[in-house]
This record gives structure tokens, sequence and C-alpha cells, in this order.
């Protein structure tokens, strides 16, 4: 068959294949084809082109632009006032003081995983794997009740903890489990996969050259990891301070003491001040826009770091890909 | 192998450790909920799972997780389609914002759809004298669950179709296939675990949403309740039996979720 009428009968609208570059080497029949194709495919390529961009403006930008623009709706003296209220501030501290615990907490939690997964082969590791998982795939809303069931009045500890005087539940404590909880996978998702593939032939070095175990992890493996650890980092972060459902079931919703600026936001809606909603609303997505500011600058220093590592002689970029199983 | 990655110090106290968290935070809270679980008496707890409001909330959840994910496959795949094989202007910050789902709060993500869908809303005021309504019921289920699982099936597929092998396509068309034929016989079969993967996080991450859902769904009993809700209505009426009742349902289903996306990961790798 011609490859030439092929590709004229092949409709360029339904389909989406590539732009052909035909390797260098084709011969001279394959000619014809490859200059239909090139005055075929623009029309194609700017249909999915504009369709993929049409749904992402429909689907993400415009709900972005709605969060600043129904913020600003009465202007920025009635922003600012809404930012200004006691219980907003409060609900701000409140997200940042979680995020301060439950990052950090879940920072050593991921290396220290990432670390016995990667670097040993153990029995049940599958399991231990999956497990890490799990709080991903559970719902925020059972990620709270499960909390609620062991610290709650009715709860395991309940009784005992009423005792003592000690709240967790429609508390800071509570707002922090449950924060930790929903996070607890993303730095370990980050690390695991690329310790494996780094292998440990280079720890292994350190160590028969004398390193300490924490030499061994501060100057060889850190260096190896730290834009996963940071790409992890970021995500956790914005996680820890935007979670919603597993929040707003142990918390309480008292105002002023265990809101965090989601939940602030949920109540200030519900109570049709608009404005203040978004106005606490626009705070949170100018975080998430930093956090993808700063996720793709780390992706693209990383990318740059590949590219330098790759001028390098071959003795000194050969990072040991298939030495692990 | 063994004795060699035994020279490395740590695994004693970092897997102590991490079995340790891992106890306190997820496996002991865990059990409780299966526990209490066992504490219903059996009539007490198929009563709390089929009543008929659960049953329609369940309705609701899967149908519209469903057809998010469906959604999020094909848009996904074209998005990564897209960003993969074509170079455009602004290409890179399109790239970043795909992941604006992940990095946007959900409550966030919920009443912005609403400003845009309500009758007085950018979209809505112009969709509203068509008779369209997109927020306040079920609709507005499936546009919040669309909105949050966009990045899975993105992010899934891209590193797939960026690591094809051209030459494939470029023999297919060589040996006479048409465009469509090249695409649904070369490319769509080495994608499947890739984008199967991203439709099964997607449809995970939808069946149990709350925070975007809540604000867009209109609550109402019986038509735009998700499964979620039903567990916090409980909660707020005190009755923890029933709640932790719906709870394990859902709990058991992530665990199927995530038993099949482990296979498809697991079928990916030994694809690639």
């Amino acid at each position: 068959m011609n490859p030439a009428t092929v590709l004229i009968t092949g409709g360029a609208a339904t389909t989406n294949a590539p732009a052909t570059s035909a390797p260098a080497t084709s011969g001279a029949v394959q000619r014809p084809s490859r200059d239909r194709a090139r005055s075929q495919l623009p029309w194609g390529r700017w249909c999915l082109i504009t369709l993929a961009l049409g749904f992402m403006v429909l689907f993400l930008m415009l709900p972005l632009a709605a969060v600043f623009a129904e913020a600003l709706r009465k202007g920025w003296t009635a922003y600012w006032q809404a930012l200004q209220e006691p219980d907003a501030w409060s609900a701000i501290r409140l997200t940042l003081l979680i995020a301060a615990i439950a990052v950090p907490l879940n920072l050593v939690f991921g290396v220290a995983a990432a670390w016995a997964i990667a670097k040993y082969e153990f029995r049940g590791k599958a399991f231990l794997t999956t497990l890490v998982d799990l709080p991903f795939s559970v719902s925020p809303v059972v990620a709270g009740l499960i909390y609620v069931l062991v610290f709650g009045a009715q709860g395991w500890l309940g009784p005992w903890l009423a005792e003592h005087n000690i709240r967790i539940i429609f508390a800071v404590p509570g707002i922090v489990l449950a924060t930790v909880f929903v996070t607890l996978p993303f730095i370990a998702r980050e690390l695991i996969p690329l310790m494996q593939a780094q292998g440990s032939d280079e720890e292994q070095a350190a160590i028969v050259l004398g390193a300490t175990g924490w030499q061994t992890f501060w100057h060889v493996t850190l260096p190896n990891i730290k834009w996963a650890l940071i790409y992890g980092v970021i995500l956790c972060n914005a996680r820890a301070m935007g979670e919603f459902g597993a929040v707003s079931v142990v918390s309480g919703h008292i105002r002023g003491q265990t809101t965090t600026m989601p939940l602030h936001v949920e109540i200030l809606y519900n109570e049709y001040q608009s404005v203040a909603a978004f106005a606490v609303a626009s705070l949170l997505a100018l975080l998430a826009l930093v956090t993808l500011a700063v996720q793709s600058t780390v992706h693209w220093l990383h990318e740059r770091e590949l590219k330098a590592a790759a001028h390098l002689p071959p003795d000194r970029c050969g990072r040991p890909e298939e030495s692990h199983p | 192998m063994n004795t060699a990655t035994r020279v490395l110090p740590g695994f004693k106290i970092t897997l102590g450790y991490t079995l340790l968290y891992l106890s306190l935070l997820v496996l002991i809270p865990l059990s409780a909920l299966v526990l209490k679980t066992l504490s219903l008496s059996w009539p007490q707890f198929w009563d709390a799972v089929t009543a008929p409001r659960v049953l329609a909330a369940y309705r609701l959840t899967f149908g519209a997780s469903l057809i998010a994910a469906t959604v999020n496959a094909v848009m996904g795949l074209l998005l990564a389609w897209v960003l993969v094989r074509y170079d455009f202007p602004g290409k890179r910050i399109i790239d970043a914002m795909v992941d604006l789902p992940f990095a946007l709060p959900t409550a966030v993500a919920g009443i912005a759809l609403t400003a845009l869908l309500a009758g007085n809303g950018w979209i809505g005021q112009y969709l509203e004298p068509m008779g369209v309504q997109l927020a306040f019921n079920p609709n507005g289920v499936v546009i919040a669950l669309i909105f949050i699982g966009l990045p899975f099936v993105v992010r899934t597929v891209q590193p797939v179709l960026a690591d094809l092998e051209k030459e494939l396509e470029e023999a297919a068309t060589c040996l006479g296939a048409t465009r469509w034929q090249t695409f649904s016989r070369v490319i769509l079969p080495t994608l499947t675990p890739a984008l199967l993967t991203g439709f099964a996080l997607a449809l995970a991450r939808a069946i149990g949403e709350y925070g975007s859902v809540i604000f867009i769904a209109g609550n109402m009993p019986m038509v735009s309740e998700i499964t979620p809700l039903i567990i916090v209505g409980k909660l707020e009426q005190y009755d923890y039996a029933g709640a932790t009742a719906v709870a394990t349902v859902m709990l058991l289903i992530s665990f199927v979720l995530l038993l099949l996306i482990n296979a498809l990961q697991a079928w990916q790798r030994r694809r690639s």
C-alpha cells in the first residue's frame, strides 16, 4: 500500500498522530507522504492544542481567577479588612502551627521509611510500602473519624483523657493528628522509588572508606535525594495547610480556637460573608501558586543538574541505576 | 547482595521507627474503626449501611466518580499528548498548572467552582437561561470531581508517552497504517497500564473526596448527598455506630482500589 494514500485517507481531524519525523535514512518513496503530512498536520495539531487549553482554562484557570475576583469584588479596603479580622488571624496562625508540626514529623518519617525500604531486603516489604500509601486512598472524613473513635469522648481513651483533663478531639492535638495522617505518604512516596533506583553502592563505598552512618547519610545520600526531598516537603506542606475533610471532623469548629484557614473559609462562606471567605481563600490560592512555582523551579533545577552531570566524564556521572534488584 | 547491604548501618532504627510511626498513626486508629464495627450486631450494621438515604449516597458517589474519572482519562490523555508531543507558547506554565488541583485546598476549589457555576456566576449566568443547572445538584458533584482528579491521569501517562519510541509509530506508518490505526493499535496499548492506573487513582480520590464537593453539591438527601457527608452527618448527631458502619464500607472500597492500583502499577513496571 502506498503510504501517501494512507495518509490522505486517514483524516487529520479525528486522529492525533504526531508530526512525522521520518529518519533521515528513509527512501525516496516516503518523500510525498512526508510533505503531505506536513501540510495536513498543523490543522489537527492546533485543534488538539486548542481543545486541551480550552479545557485547562475552563476547569483550572477560571476557578482560580474567580477566587481573586470574588475576594476583590468590594475593593481592596474590604479585602484588607477581611484579612485583619482577629478570627482570620488566629486561623492563619493555627494553620502555620499545624504545618510546622506535621511537615517535620512526616519528613523524618519519610526519610527513615525510605531508608529502610530502599536500602535493605526484608520480608513484608511490599506490605509495608502499601501501608505507607494507605492514607492516600482513605477518605479524609474516615481519617478524621478514626481519631474520634480513639480519642473522642466515647472512644477508647476518651474516659481516661477526660479524667486527666486532656483534650485531643475538638482541640489542636486532634487537628495535628488528622493532618499528619493525610500527609503521611507525601515525602516517603517521593523518596522510595528514587532511592530504590539509586541503589546503595555509593553508601557502601562511603562506609567501607570509614565514614560513619550519619556522615554517609549527610554527605552521600542527602545530596542525591535533595530535589525529591524538597519536592515532597512542598507537596506535604500544601496539603497540610489546605486539608479540609479530616480536620473538619476532629476540629469541632470552635471559632478563633480550632478553625484552620480552610475551616474558616467554610464558616464565612456559610454565613454569606462572601468577600471575607474569598479573601481568606485567596491566601490559600496564593499558597497553591507559590507551591506550583517552587515545584516547577525544583523540577527545572534538577533537570539542569542532570544535564550538567551528563557532560561530565562517564566515570563521574555513572549513577548505578540497575544495581538494585 | 544481602550480605553487602548489611554493611549499611541504620536498618533496625529506621525500620523500627517506621513501624512504630505507622502503628501509632495508621494501624491502631484504623483497627479502632474495625473493632467498633465488629461490636455492632449484624442487623444494626446492615440497617446502617443499606438505609435508602445511604444507598442513594453510594449511587451518587460511585456514579459521579466513575463519570469524572472517565472524563479525566480522556482529557488527561489529551493533555498529556499535547504537553509531550507539541510545542506552543506558555507550555511550561500549562504543564505546571496541571498540578493546581493537588496544590489548591479542596475547600477553595469548592467555593470557586460554586461561584462560577451558581445562577449569578460567570458561567452560570449564561447557562441558567438555557435551563442548564450545574451547581447545587449531582452535575456539580461531577464537575468538582473532574477538577480534583485531573492531574492523576496526566501525570501517570505523561512519562510513559515521553519514553515511547517514535520508531514504532514510524514503522506502523511505513507499513501502511492510518494515523488512527497507529494510535489505536500501537500507541494506545502501550499507554493502557498507565492510563488505567491514572483512572484508578482519580477514581479512588473521587470516591473519598469531601471538601470540594460539599459546597457545590447542594447536599439534598437522596439527591445530591455524597457518602462522606453521610458519615459527617451521622457524627454530628452523635450516631457513632452508624458513622463507623458506613466508614467501614468506604474503607473496604479504598482497600480494594488500593490493591487494584498496586496490581496496575506492577503491570506497568513489567511493561516498561
